[in-house]
């Protein structure tokens, strides 16, 4: 097959560059400049999008003797990625980009230019395993559990996972920078990236202050309605949070409280006992999973751990009921369903499909 | 396959890579007093004489550089710096849109560090600057301008520009006249005497000498502030010990292409006038970005004899140059920042053109090895290359755009 790999410049992508081109592939490596201004130094080793990643990126093709070009997806990037994460905190929700840029970038304005472009397939370095199936694409949780990026891949449609292909599934982390330094490629030892690759600083809620300019209100009692606190804005917080809410009263019982609720209309942060964090349901939006009623394994954040949960679906919409109440469940972020192993709650790593989630509640 | 990117660089010619090769074994410092030393000045001497022979200067006129880039930052910074000392007033630099970077940038620098002004001379839809817009920018404050810097020939669209009519209006306002002339020697007849300038940027790679390799020519009588300080080697405004091989393949390299620049023209512009039409042939909407090429009845003097720069509606630039790379087809889409990202071209924006047909031009460019089965690779391949690569800039924009919007 002829494909395409996205280099990012990490060690990852490298790495899988390499397998499909011992695997007889014919690849070709692609770099991926999302940034309008690239930064010219590095900033930690946080970005993805520096000059010093493009410069990394061609010297891996270089060592793996393919072809290597930079394709400018600045502006896509922009308007899909960044402009849609601020105006998602602006609603209240609590975004996650990456998931975002692999529904938009990577495995749309990307693949659907490799598509045109004769070639057969896009070629990416993340931590998931993928099988082509006669009934479609499987995809499924990384071996290296503490890497899998899976739910970062869970809101992908069929269409979309048929012409991709992760090379890198079956192997842990350490065993990925191993075999590149057997290959000789310089980024075998490179950090992980780690936070938002268009934050460089780490200051989310700065960056946010920046774009969406003081918008001050209350932080109120959820359950006195009492008015506790003040903030600059309300996007600076996430349902769960505990830190940093700089409370002026404490509470009646003096136990800490937590982010329950925003809303974005009154600006208003309501917040309450840690006790009143559960959700007992939520549902989504543009769900890619479209088969019956299901008992399966939610996953509502990268990172978090899945739960039990009975799953059925009207349209492309999901509504999904834990087994037991869930905290810190926010909207924005993507519910993505593993199937259930034997018992119904048993580890399991096949991913079902997943969904944006635009609603919470009890009962 | 087929090098169509001569405006980037251009293979070396034999006889400068002779040149090279005699000289680099010898060791001897162009400034050293023995023997050794004065062998090393004398090829220094003789490169002088023959490039300043070569382009109509005088010896003393020809200022060895690394290349363009630090030519066009000496004559930038340099002539400024000693326009504003003689004369506080003169703060203005008048500038083209289509420069290069290494003028843009300097004359950029100089604004927001030095306390100069730019004023941008308008160019037309063809890449042309017209003598009467620099009339009319000088006239709007007269003693103010320092530099005027307008390109002999434009890199991406190959237009040529009216020099020696630019110089004469910057002269009359008391402004010295700088033009990087890059692309122009061994493409077009080039004499710094009767061009009038002050000074011009000529560099080594583009017409067959080694890279690293340059000059400026400083019009006798012109002060220049150093850019860099130390023996000041060359006249005293540039610096560093000399590197005597890349001299002598430089010289040797100028030598040959200006005595064979009026056959080298004649016979790639009848290539370029073929690519431009087969090209056309297999693509019917093809448009020339630049001045009008003409036929070979009457070719135009507007443009440079090896430029083909072409926009194909509906396709990117970007991806239709990696079909043709894959096929053995080398060409350039005319701008790329240090990260290989190509961007709208700045030149074809100051000639109004919009970003998407920016975005959907090639530039082909051919050079003294230029020959016709360069060409003919090229068009065994163009037809469908270009409908390919149409075919995906269709899905780039509408296609994605709908997919997986949230309600």
């Amino acid at each position: 097959m002829r494909v395409l790999a996205a280099m990012s410049g990490g060690v990852d992508s490298a790495v899988a560059a390499a397998r499909a081109r011992d695997g007889g592939h014919e690849v070709v490596g692609v770099h991926l400049a999302l940034a309008r201004q690239p930064a010219t130094a590095r900033e930690g080793a946080r970005g993805c999008c520096t000059l010093d990643d493009a410069r990394d990126a061609r010297r891996a093709a270089d060592v793996l003797e393919i072809p290597f070009y930079v394709w400018d997806l600045a502006e896509r990037f922009a308007d899909d990625v960044i402009a849609d994460f601020a105006e998602s905190y602006a609603r209240g929700e609590t975004p996650n980009p990456c998931l975002r840029c692999n529904e938009r970038i990577k495995f749309s304005a990307v693949l659907e230019r490799a598509l045109a472009l004769d070639f057969d397939a896009v070629v990416t370095g993340h931590h998931a395993r993928l099988e082509q199936t006669a009934s479609g694409p499987v995809l499924r949780r990384s071996v290296d559990l503490a890497k899998d990026q899976s739910y970062v891949l869970g809101t992908l449609r069929s269409e979309q996972l048929a012409s991709a292909i992760f090379p890198l599934g079956d192997s842990t982390k350490a065993q990925v920078r191993a075999e590149a330094a057997e290959r000789g490629l310089a980024v075998a030892d490179k950090p992980d990236s780690t936070d938002i690759c268009f934050v460089p600083s780490g200051d989310t809620a700065g960056w946010l202050r920046e774009r969406l300019g003081s918008q001050p209100g209350p932080v109120v009692d959820a359950e006195s309605g009492a008015v506790v606190g003040s903030h600059d804005g309300a996007y600076a917080f996430t349902v769960g949070q505990r830190r940093g809410l700089a409370l002026s009263r404490p509470a009646s019982d003096g136990r800490p409280r937590y982010v329950l609720g925003i809303d974005p209309v009154t600006s208003t942060v309501s917040v309450g006992p840690v006790g009143s964090l559960g959700v007992s349901w939520l549902e989504a939006t543009s769900s890619t999973y479209d088969g019956p009623p299901v008992r399966c394994l939610a996953q509502v954040r990268a990172h978090g751990t899945p739960v039990a949960a009975a799953v059925r679906r009207d349209g492309d919409l999901l509504r999904v009921e834990f087994d037991e109440p869930l905290r810190a469940v926010a909207r924005g972020q993507a519910v993505v369903l593993y199937e259930a192993g034997i018992g119904g709650d048993r580890v399991s790593d096949r991913v079902l499909g997943g969904a944006w989630i635009c609603q919470t509640g009890t009962g | 396959m087929a090098y169509l990117d001569h405006a980037a660089t251009t293979p070396v010619h034999p006889a400068a890579i002779a040149a090279v090769v005699d000289t680099l074994s010898a060791v001897g410092n162009a400034s050293s007093l023995h023997a050794s030393g004065r062998n090393a000045r004398r090829t220094v001497e003789e490169s002088r004489e023959s490039v300043a022979a070569a382009l109509d200067a005088r010896p003393s006129e020809v200022i060895f550089t690394s290349g363009g880039t630090e030519s066009d930052n000496m004559a930038i910074k340099g002539l400024f710096w000693a326009q504003r000392a003689a004369d506080p007033r003169r703060r203005r630099l008048l500038i083209s849109g289509i420069e290069h970077h290494a003028v843009l940038d300097s004359a950029e620098w100089l604004a927001a560090e030095q306390g100069a002004e730019i004023v941008w001379l308008p160019v037309d839809r063809t890449g042309r600057v017209e003598p009467a817009g620099l009339y009319e920018a000088l006239s709007a404050e007269p003693d103010a301008a320092a530099v005027v810097s307008v390109m002999w020939a434009n890199n991406e669209v190959g237009t040529v520009q009216p020099i020696a009519e630019l110089t004469e209006i910057a002269h009359e306002f008391g402004a010295v006249m700088h033009s990087d002339a890059v692309q122009a020697v061994g493409a077009l007849p080039v004499s710094f005497a009767q061009s009038g300038l002050d000074a011009m940027t000529v560099t080594g790679h583009k017409f067959g000498g080694p890279y690293g390799t340059g000059g400026l020519l400083l019009k006798r009588g012109i002060t220049l502030t150093p850019l860099t300080h130390g023996g000041g080697q060359e006249r005293e405004v540039r610096s560093g010990t000399l590197d005597v091989p890349g001299v002598a393949g430089f010289a040797a390299a100028c030598r040959v292409a200006v005595d064979e620049q009026p056959e080298r023209a004649a016979r790639v512009a009848l290539l370029r006038d073929a690519l431009v039409a087969g090209v056309r042939a297999r693509v019917p909407d093809v448009v020339v970005n630049g001045a009008p090429i003409g036929d070979s009845g009457r070719r135009l003097p507007g443009r440079l004899p090896g430029n083909a720069h072409l926009s194909f509606p509906g396709c990117e630039g970007d991806s239709l140059l990696m079909l043709l790379d894959a096929r053995g087809v080398e060409c350039s889409t005319g701008s790329a920042c240090s990260a290989g990202i190509a961007r709208p071209s700045h030149v074809l924006l100051a000639m109004q053109a919009d970003a998407e047909h920016a975005r959907s031009s090639l530039r082909f460019s051919l050079g003294h090895t230029s020959t016709h089965s360069d060409v003919t690779e090229l068009l065994d391949v163009i037809g469908p290359c270009a409908e390919r690569s149409r075919r995906a800039g269709a899905l780039s924009g509408a296609l994605t755009g709908a997919l997986n919007r949230r309600p």
